[in-house]
């Protein structure tokens, strides 16, 4: 904990002891899953358990991406989260930009309405969602998917990148639009690269959300080349007997970019959840 | 035409987001109100009858809603107040910037990144009957019966509440770890020269200072709390018989396994006003930090 050079006193290391404590009850469950991934089924449940596995075997991991669909689950995922995102950053975007630097009547209403859709819970809409969807045909396909993870995202993406935008200083925008610059090009070439912090805040959290999305998808994806991989993953589990060790292939391909992302984007995590707070 | 100019620019940015917003969010909103009041048929042709309020009447006298309904409150009791004390634990004692603070920040972060699909079914095997707990349970502590842990209602709900709150704290941690960023230094070191103890200073320093977040994380933690949903239909589908059932898991059972969709958009109307009625009470609950001292 100290700065090299400090000491080391008696409360900052019992303050270490308890913090490295509690990161390894955070950790070890994470620990133990890749470990299991490496077992063969014969192993995973054996008593006294294993921590490293002995013998292990790349089997999981063969079946899950050689044998089995999931790089094509992978791709699904990929191709909704990465669709989904763009399309509700963007939106959202346009949104705040025209929330926060036009005045017109109903502005306020509107930005209300918004704000109730983040309050409603998402499982509240999901059977009258079905119901549209089923409507619009896109039951059981990718595009189902995107239209309503989009939907789901622009109201908190439109509040935080709203309170960014009305925070730019107007002078800039002022001078763009003396020397003639369209509303669309102010947006585009102004206002969007000076909120790039606040856009990497949306553009993560939201992919997040949609990479790890299950009760939508369970709901309306029925064939399994639609699947995307937390359904993949939870379809994993048999009536008797779960394969411990491929589930937990599975599992660990599936948290490798979030991890990635998450390591990568830190910073941006810390600003995007106190944009919320500072607020409340 | 200047009516026309004024306005084009504005309806140009927000119409794209806000006709899906519409269609998508606040047409299903009204629309779920509109169907707990029918006998809704999913089926093409088929006409649905007018109920009234029969739907709510129904969950009214509906002995699995209320045990339903005990379940999310029991889950929310028994997760929400660990959360906080925990995540604001961690929170002080990381406060301080240490080379070692970014890496417990990222270790303690770490489950609320991951898939509610993949940690509950992590707990499903750690919680299993040969799994890790009971492992740790019969050899380090001496416990001789082994624990079926899904198998009881008591037992899957403590699994269950066990996985919210391990992955709930990196989150009310981070929130607090930037809420303790604005207590003002002056204030802190003024009450250490006044000769306040660690608690005093904590009182009358600190806690006002964190106290917004601290409403912030409560309120988002109680609506988490009931929408509960993927990590009891992975570990225990609600089961055994039903009784690990959450308000979510069961409305969803209605809607997508009876096709009862009226009965489910009841619970669904329910639910929410139950949000929004909590959420509502503690902010009058919390308006003044005074109160708590």
């Amino acid at each position: 904990m100290s700065a090299p050079g400090s000491p080391m006193t008696p409360a900052k290391s019992l303050r270490l002891v308890t913090l490295a404590f509690g990161a390894l009850l955070m950790v070890t469950p994470f620990l133990y899953m890749l470990s299991t991934s490496f077992k063969g089924q014969q192993y995973v449940l054996k008593l006294p358990p294993q921590f490293i596995p002995d013998p292990a075997t790349l089997s999981n991991y063969e079946r899950i991406l050689v044998r089995g669909d999931f790089g094509h689950y992978f791709a699904n995922s990929l191709i909704v989260a990465v669709i989904s995102t763009a399309l509700a950053v963007l939106l959202s975007a346009m949104m705040a930009y025209g929330f926060a630097r036009y005045r017109f009547p109903g502005r306020e209403l509107m930005f209300r309405m918004l704000l109730i859709g983040l309050m409603i819970p998402a499982m509240m809409l999901i059977v009258p969602q079905f119901v549209l969807a089923k409507f619009f045909g896109v039951l059981d396909s990718l595009p189902g998917l995107i239209i309503f993870y989009v939907a789901g995202n622009l109201a908190l993406n439109t509040f935080l990148l709203r309170g960014f935008f009305e925070a730019l200083p107007g002078e800039l925008d002022q001078a763009m639009q003396i020397d003639g610059a369209s509303h669309w090009r102010r947006f585009w070439n102004l206002a969007l690269p000076l909120s790039r912090p606040a856009l990497a805040t949306a553009t993560i959290f939201t992919f997040l959300a949609t990479w790890d999305e299950f009760a939508w998808a369970l709901t309306i994806i029925t064939t399994p080349e639609n699947q995307t991989l937390p359904i993949a993953i939870a379809l994993l589990q048999g009536p008797k007997g779960t394969q411990w060790g491929l589930v937990f292939a599975a599992s660990i391909i599936a948290i490798l970019p979030v991890i990635a992302v998450f390591l990568t984007f830190q910073r941006h995590f810390v600003q995007g959840l106190t944009a919320g707070s500072v607020k409340g | 035409m200047k009516l026309w100019r004024t306005y084009l620019p504005p309806a140009l940015f927000i119409a794209p987001g806000f006709l899906l917003f519409l269609v998508c969010i606040v047409y299903p909103m009204l629309q779920a109100v509109q169907m707990s009041f029918f006998d809704w048929k999913i089926v093409a042709g088929a006409t649905s009858t007018f109920l009234g309020l029969e739907n709510y009447i129904r969950a009214f006298n509906d002995p699995r809603f209320w045990l339903a309904l005990s379940n999310s409150g029991i889950y929310m009791a028994f997760t929400v107040p660990p959360q906080i004390a925990l995540g604001l634990g961690v929170a002080l004692l990381l406060k301080d910037k240490s080379p070692a603070q970014p890496v417990f920040r990222v270790l303690y972060y770490l489950p609320v990144v991951t898939s509610w699909v993949v940690v509950s079914l992590l707990f499903k095997y750690l919680f299993a009957d040969r799994g890790l707990i009971n492992f740790a349970l019969d050899d380090l502590l001496g416990a001789t019966d082994k624990i079926s842990w899904l198998a009881d209602r008591w037992t899957a709900l403590v699994a269950i509440c066990a996985l919210g709150v391990w992955k709930g704290i990196g989150w009310s941690m981070m929130i607090f770890l930037a809420a303790l960023q604005g207590v003002p230094r002056e204030l802190e070191e003024a009450a250490v020269i006044d000769g306040a103890n660690r608690w005093q200073r904590f009182g009358a320093v600190t806690l006002p200072a964190i106290w917004p977040a601290t409403i912030f994380v409560t309120i988002m933690l109680v609506i988490g709390g009931f929408n509960v949903f993927a990590s009891v239909l992975v570990m225990t589908n609600g089961g055994p018989g039903g009784a690990t059932e959450v308000l979510l898991t069961y409305m969803y059972r209605q809607a997508f396994e009876f096709l009862d969709f009226g009965y489910g958009s009841a619970l669904a109307v329910i639910l929410t006003l139950i949000v929004f009625a909590l959420s509502a009470l503690q902010l009058k609950l919390f308006r003044n930090p005074e109160a708590t001292r």
